[in-house]
C-alpha cells in the first residue's frame, strides 16, 4: 500500500535489522518476568495484548509478538471499506508501530513463524529469528479458502494467475484496487458476507461486477432462502449481477484471467476474479507441532490447547466444536484469557458465544442472531415480508423465548431483539411488538450521543459543546445554564435536551433551582400559592405584588407573567400598570425587527366582506404599508406600520383588535362548513364566529389558537390547535384540546363530544378558565394537557370531579364581560407618549453652571 | 454639555423613551418602584433592538427583541456576551425636568 507511511509500516531496512532477540533486549528488570509470546498480530492477537496490558500484565510478562504482515494491527472488518474507497488504509489501523514500543511489546512485524519447538519452548521465525517462551498464544487467525479450480494458479506454479485475488489483507486490497483500474468486468466467487462486501468495493470502483455463488441463495449461513432471494434483488437493484447455483470449474485465460468456466457448461468473460469462498482456520503451525487440531486448534474453556503452556484465541481456535468468524466472540475469548493469565480471575471461563451480527451489506441493513430456521416441531415462526421495499423479518420462538431472528432492510427493532435473545427473556404475547416500532415512538437518538458541534438550541444557535462547557464552568442548575448560554430561551422546544445534557455533564452535582417551581422567577411562590396570596392580600397591581411578596424587588422578567395572572384573577378590577406589559401589549400590535409593527384586525371566523376589504386596502395605501399578508390564522396582516401611525390605522380600519400580538386568544380558524361545502356536516363558520365574539381578547398564560372544522377532513387543521372543534355526522361536535403545529407538533386530545353550539361554547370556556388558573406562565396547552393528562382535564372540565365547574364558568363569563377592545385607545390613549418613540427635548440648553438660559438648539 | 430633556412626566412610569441628542439616540428610563432615572445608548448591541421599549426594574433593562439584559447603572451585560451599554448621567431639576449630561 503505497499510502501507508512508516508510522504504520515497518520499513524494509528496519525489517532486515529488526531481529529483536533475547540478548538484545535482555535486561535486569526483565529477569523476574515470564516470557509471553503471541503468534499473530491481527485483531485477536493485538486485542489480547491490549486486554493483558489493561489488567497489569505488562508487569508480569515480557511480551513478544510475531505478525505476518509488516504493519501494526488493523481492523480487518473495515477492509471492505478500504476497497470501496470509503476508508483510507490509515484509517483502519488500531495500533501504530509506536504503540508496541510504548508498551514494551517487542513486535516482529513481517516475520512468519515457521515452527514451534514445544519440548524446549522455542518459536522459530523466518530469517533465523527465534524466541523462547514460558507461555505461548496462537492467534493465527484464518485465511481465505480457495476451492480447487482449474487454472487458478499461475503457470510458473507459485501464486495465483494474474488477475486472481483473495480478499483478506491490506495487500490483497491494494492489489485488487490496482487491477480493477485496468479491468472492465470483475467476478467475485462466493456470495457470503465477505464476497458481497468485495462486490460493493468493486462496484464503487466503477467496474462491472458479478457475484457467482455455489449455493441456492446469498449468505446462506445467515439467511434463509426467502431473505437471500430478497437480498439478491436488492443487490441487483444496485447494479451487481448475481448468479446462484453456479459451480466454477475453471479460470480461463493464458497468463492472465480471461473468463470463468462453469459446471453447467456456460462461461463468463472477465478480467479479474476475487475469491471469497469462505475462510479456513490457520492451524497448520499447531498441527505441525503436534497440538490437537480438528477444524481449528482445539481449546478448552480456559482457551488452553492440548499443551498447558500454549493457548489460542480467535478464528484459528475451535471451542466446543465451533470456530467463529465474527469479531464479538473473539473479544470475549481474549478477555477470558487475559483474566486467567494475569490471575485477575484465575477461574474465568469462556462458554461459547451467542452469535449475532448487525451489518450493512452494500447499503442494505441486516441483523441476524441465533437460529435461522425452526429446529423443533413446536418452534414458532413469526414472519413478515414486504418484497417491494426489500423488508423481511423472521423470528424463531421457542417456549416464548427468542431462539433466532433475521431482519433485512429494516433493523429498527434489532436492539430490543438482541437483548431478548441474549437474556433469553420472555417475548411479549403480541410478537409484532418485537418486529415494528410504531411510527410515533421511534426512539430518538439520545442527545448525549450527538457530536459536540451539534446545534441543540436552534433559536439561539447554541451547540452541545457550548452547553457542556457552561455546565463544567459551574452552571449546574437548568435556569443558570439557560440564562448563561441562552439555550432554551427561544421557543423552548430544546429544554428537555438541555436538561438531559445538564444531567449528563453535571451528574450528581445538578442543583434544582427552586425558582423552576415559581410562577415567575422574581416572586418565590408557586402559581397556586401565588394566587392564594394575591387574593388574601387583595393585591391588584404588579407593583403591589413586588412590594408585598418580593421584598419590593421589581423583577423585570416577572412583570408580564404577573400582569397576565392579575388580569385573570381580578378582571376589570385589575390595576393596570403599563410598564408591566410587554411592548406589544402597550401599543396593541406586534413589534417587528425594525421597530415597526404588525397590525391584524379581527375578522370573526375569517369571514370578511367587500366593504371591510376595501377599508383595509385603503388603510394600506394611506399609510404606505410595505406588506399586506394573509396570516396562518386566516387573517390579514398589515406589516411595517410605524408606532406613531397605529392610532390612525385603527381609526381608519374601524375594526377591533385581532390580538395577534398578545398572550391571549388569537383566532378561531374555520372552514366553510355546511354553508357551501358539499361535505360539511356542521356549521363551522357560525360556531367559529360565535367563539371568536365570545372569547376575543381574553388573556391566557400563553397564546391560544383555535379552529372549527365542518367535517373530519379537518381543512382548518383543528386537530393541531390548542382547542379544536370538529363536526361529526349526527350534528355533534368533538372538542379536542392540547394540539400544536409549531415548534412542537401534537395531535389534540378529545375532551368531549357535544350536540349543540351552546355546549361547545360552555366546555370550551370551562377548559379555558381551568387552563388560565393552572398552567405555568408561557405553558402552552400542549404542555399543560400533557402534564396533567387528558383524563384529569376531562374529569375536571366535563365530569366536574372537583366541583368547580360552576365557578370556572362564572370566572370565564367575568373575563368575557370585562373585555374592552384595546384599539379604542386610538381615540383615548392611555398616556400622551403611548405611541411616541422619540420625545421632543425642551427648547433650551443648560449651561455647565446649572443656570438656565433660553436658547434654541438646532433640531436634528 | 447638559441638555434639558423636558418634563419627566412625558415618560410613562416604569418605561423608557428616546431622545435625539447631538445627533445620537439616547434612551432614558424611569423605574417604577425606586423612581430611579438612568440613561443609556438607545440600541441593544445584540440586534439593535430599541431598549426604550423594554422592561425595567431592579436596576435592569430587558431588551424587547430577544430579552437580553443589561444593568442600567453601568450598562454591563447580564448573562450575555454583549459589550456594555454606554451610559449617561441624568438627573432632575427643581422644575421636574430631566437634565442629561453628555460628554463633550
Amino acid at each position: 500500500m503505497a499510502r501507508i507511511d512508516t508510522k504504520w509500516r515497518k520499513s524494509e531496512v528496519a525489517l532486515a535489522n529488526g531481529r529483536a532477540t533475547d540478548t538484545l533486549r535482555g535486561g535486569a528488570k526483565e529477569m523476574n518476568k515470564q516470557k509471553l509470546v503471541i503468534i499473530g498480530n491481527g485483531m485477536a492477537g493485538a486485542r489480547f495484548v491490549e486486554d493483558l496490558l489493561a489488567r497489569g500484565g505488562g508487569e508480569q510478562f515480557e511480551i513478544v509478538m510475531f505478525g505476518d504482515e509488516p504493519y501494526g494491527n488493523y481492523n480487518r472488518i473495515l477492509l471492505s471499506g478500504v476497497l470501496a474507497g470509503t476508508h483510507q488504509a490509515q484509517d483502519i489501523f488500531i495500533n501504530p508501530l509506536a504503540w508496541y514500543e510504548e508498551n514494551n511489546v517487542a513486535l516482529h512485524a513481517g516475520v512468519r513463524v515457521e515452527s514451534i519447538d514445544r519440548e524446549n519452548k522455542i518459536v522459530y521465525g523466518a530469517g533465523g529469528v527465534s524466541e523462547a517462551y514460558d507461555k505461548l498464544v496462537l492467534a493465527t487467525g484464518s485465511s481465505a479458502f480457495v476451492p480447487p479450480v482449474e487454472g487458478i494458479k499461475s503457470e510458473e506454479g507459485a501464486g495465483y494467475k494474474d488477475g486472481v485475488f483473495v480478499f483478506r489483507t491490506l495487500d490483497d486490497c491494494d492489489g485488487i484496487a490496482k487491477y480493477a483500474e485496468k479491468s472492465k468486468r470483475a467476478v467475485v466467487i462466493g456470495g457470503g458476507l465477505l464476497g458481497l462486501e468485495a462486490a460493493r468495493g468493486l462496484l464503487n470502483r466503477g467496474i462491472e461486477t458479478h457475484v457467482v455463488h455455489l449455493m441456492g441463495h446469498l449468505m446462506e449461513v445467515q439467511l434463509d432462502n426467502q431473505a437471500g432471494r430478497m437480498l439478491k434483488r436488492s443487490m441487483e437493484g444496485m447494479g451487481v449481477t448475481v448468479h446462484c447455483e453456479k459451480a466454477t470449474t475453471a479460470i480461463l485465460g493464458n497468463g492472465h484471467v480471461a473468463g470463468l468456466q462453469f459446471k453447467d457448461g456456460s462461461t463468463l468473460d472477465c478480467e479479474m476474479v476475487v475469491i471469497s469462498a469462505g475462510i479456513r482456520p490457520n492451524a497448520q503451525l499447531a498441527r505441525d507441532c503436534g497440538l490437537n487440531v480438528e477444524r481449528g486448534i482445539v481449546i478448552d474453556d480456559g482457551m488452553m490447547t492440548s499443551d498447558a503452556h500454549i493457548f489460542s484465541v480467535g478464528e484459528c481456535a475451535q471451542h466446543r466444536g465451533v470456530t467463529y468468524g465474527l469479531v464479538a466472540p473473539l473479544w470475549e475469548q481474549t478477555a477470558v484469557l487475559a483474566d486467567r493469565m494475569t490471575e485477575r480471575k484465575p477461574n474465568a471461563a469462556y462458554l461459547g458465544s451467542k452469535l449475532s451480527t448487525k451489518l450493512k451489506v452494500m447499503g442494505v441493513d441486516l441483523a441476524v442472531m441465533g437460529a435461522k430456521e425452526p429446529e423443533h416441531d413446536d418452534d414458532e415462526v413469526v414472519l413478515y415480508s414486504e418484497p417491494s421495499r426489500g423488508i423481511y423479518k423472521k423470528l424463531i420462538v421457542r417456549d416464548g423465548k427468542l431462539k433466532g431472528a433475521m431482519l433485512l432492510g429494516d433493523t429498527s427493532t434489532a436492539a430490543g431483539l438482541l437483548q431478548a435473545y441474549d437474556r433469553a427473556a420472555l417475548l411479549p404475547a403480541d410478537r409484532s411488538e418485537m418486529l415494528f416500532t410504531l411510527s410515533g415512538e421511534t426512539k430518538q437518538l439520545s442527545v448525549t450521543d450527538l457530536p459536540h458541534e451539534a446545534q441543540i438550541c436552534n433559536c439561539n444557535g447554541v451547540s452541545k459543546g457550548a452547553i457542556i462547557n457552561a455546565v463544567k464552568g459551574g452552571c449546574t442548575s437548568l435556569k443558570k445554564l439557560c440564562d448563561s448560554t441562552r439555550a432554551g430561551s427561544g421557543c423552548g422546544a430544546c429544554k428537555p435536551q438541555v436538561e438531559e445534557l445538564l444531567n449528563f455533564a453535571a451528574g450528581d452535582l445538578v442543583v434544582i433551582d427552586p425558582s423552576v417551581h415559581y410562577y415567575v422567577p422574581g416572586v418565590p411562590f408557586s402559581k397556586h400559592d401565588l394566587i392564594a396570596a394575591i387574593q388574601a392580600k387583595k393585591l391588584k397591581s404588579v407593583s403591589a405584588v413586588f412590594a408585598e411578596l418580593a421584598d419590593g424587588r421589581e423583577d423585570p422578567a416577572s412583570k408580564a407573567g404577573l400582569a397576565s395572572l392579575l388580569k385573570t384573577i381580578w378582571h376589570e378590577h385589575y390595576e393596570d400598570e403599563r410598564d408591566a406589559r410587554y411592548i406589544n401589549d402597550r401599543v396593541h400590535a406586534n413589534i417587528q425587527k425594525d421597530r415597526t409593527f404588525s397590525v391584524v384586525p379581527r375578522i370573526y371566523g375569517g369571514v370578511t366582506s367587500p366593504d371591510e376589504l376595501r377599508r383595509i386596502a385603503n388603510v394600506a395605501d394611506k399609510y404606505n404599508v410595505p406588506m399586506v399578508k394573509i396570516t396562518g390564522g386566516q387573517r390579514i396582516d398589515l406589516l411595517g406600520v410605524k408606532k406613531e401611525d397605529l392610532p390612525g390605522v385603527w381609526k381608519d380600519l374601524g375594526m377591533p383588535s385581532g390580538h395577534a400580538y398578545s398572550k391571549a386568544f388569537r383566532t378561531c380558524k374555520t372552514c366553510v362548513g355546511t354553508e357551501f361545502c358539499r361535505f360539511g356536516v356542521g356549521d363551522s363558520t357560525a360556531l367559529g364566529i360565535a367563539i371568536e365574539r365570545r372569547f376575543q381578547g381574553i388573556e391566557f398564560p400563553a397564546k391560544l389558537k383555535m379552529a372549527t372544522t365542518g367535517c373530519p377532513r379537518n381543512c382548518s387543521e383543528a386537530s393541531t390547535k390548542d382547542i379544536g372543534l370538529t363536526a361529526i355526522e349526527g350534528g355533534k361536535w368533538e372538542i379536542a384540546v392540547g394540539g400544536a403545529a409549531g415548534a412542537t407538533v401534537r395531535k389534540a386530545d378529545l375532551l368531549a363530544t357535544v350536540s349543540t353550539h351552546e355546549d361547545a361554547l360552555k366546555f370550551t370556556g370551562r377548559f379555558m378558565q381551568y387552563y388560565r388558573e393552572n398552567a405555568k406562565y408561557l405553558e402552552r396547552t400542549y404542555d399543560f394537557v400533557e402534564r396533567l393528562g387528558i383524563e384529569k382535564v376531562r374529569a375536571v372540565v366535563v365530569d366536574d370531579s372537583e366541583g368547580i365547574a360552576a365557578r370556572l364558568d362564572a370566572e370565564i363569563q367575568a373575563a368575557v364581560d370585562a373585555f374592552v377592545d384595546p384599539w379604542q385607545e386610538a381615540v383615548q390613549p392611555h398616556h400622551p407618549s403611548q405611541f411616541v418613540n422619540i420625545l421632543p427635548k425642551a427648547a433650551h440648553v443648560v449651561p455647565p453652571s446649572g443656570g438656565m438660559t433660553r436658547q434654541s438648539i438646532p433640531s436634528a | 454639555m447638559t441638555i434639558n430633556l423636558g418634563s419627566l412626566e412625558k415618560i410613562p412610569l416604569g418605561e423608557g423613551r428616546e431622545y435625539e441628542v447631538a445627533g445620537q439616540l439616547v434612551a432614558v428610563f424611569r423605574e417604577r418602584i425606586t423612581g430611579k432615572l438612568t440613561a443609556t445608548q438607545a440600541l441593544c448591541p445584540h440586534k439593535q433592538g430599541h431598549l426604550a421599549d423594554g422592561f425595567t426594574g431592579n436596576g435592569l433593562i430587558v431588551c424587547p427583541m430577544h430579552a437580553f439584559k443589561f444593568a442600567l447603572a453601568d450598562g454591563t451585560a447580564q448573562g450575555n456576551d454583549c459589550a456594555a451599554l454606554k451610559t449617561y448621567a441624568v438627573r432632575l431639576n427643581d422644575a421636574g425636568e430631566l437634565l442629561l449630561d453628555l460628554p463633550v
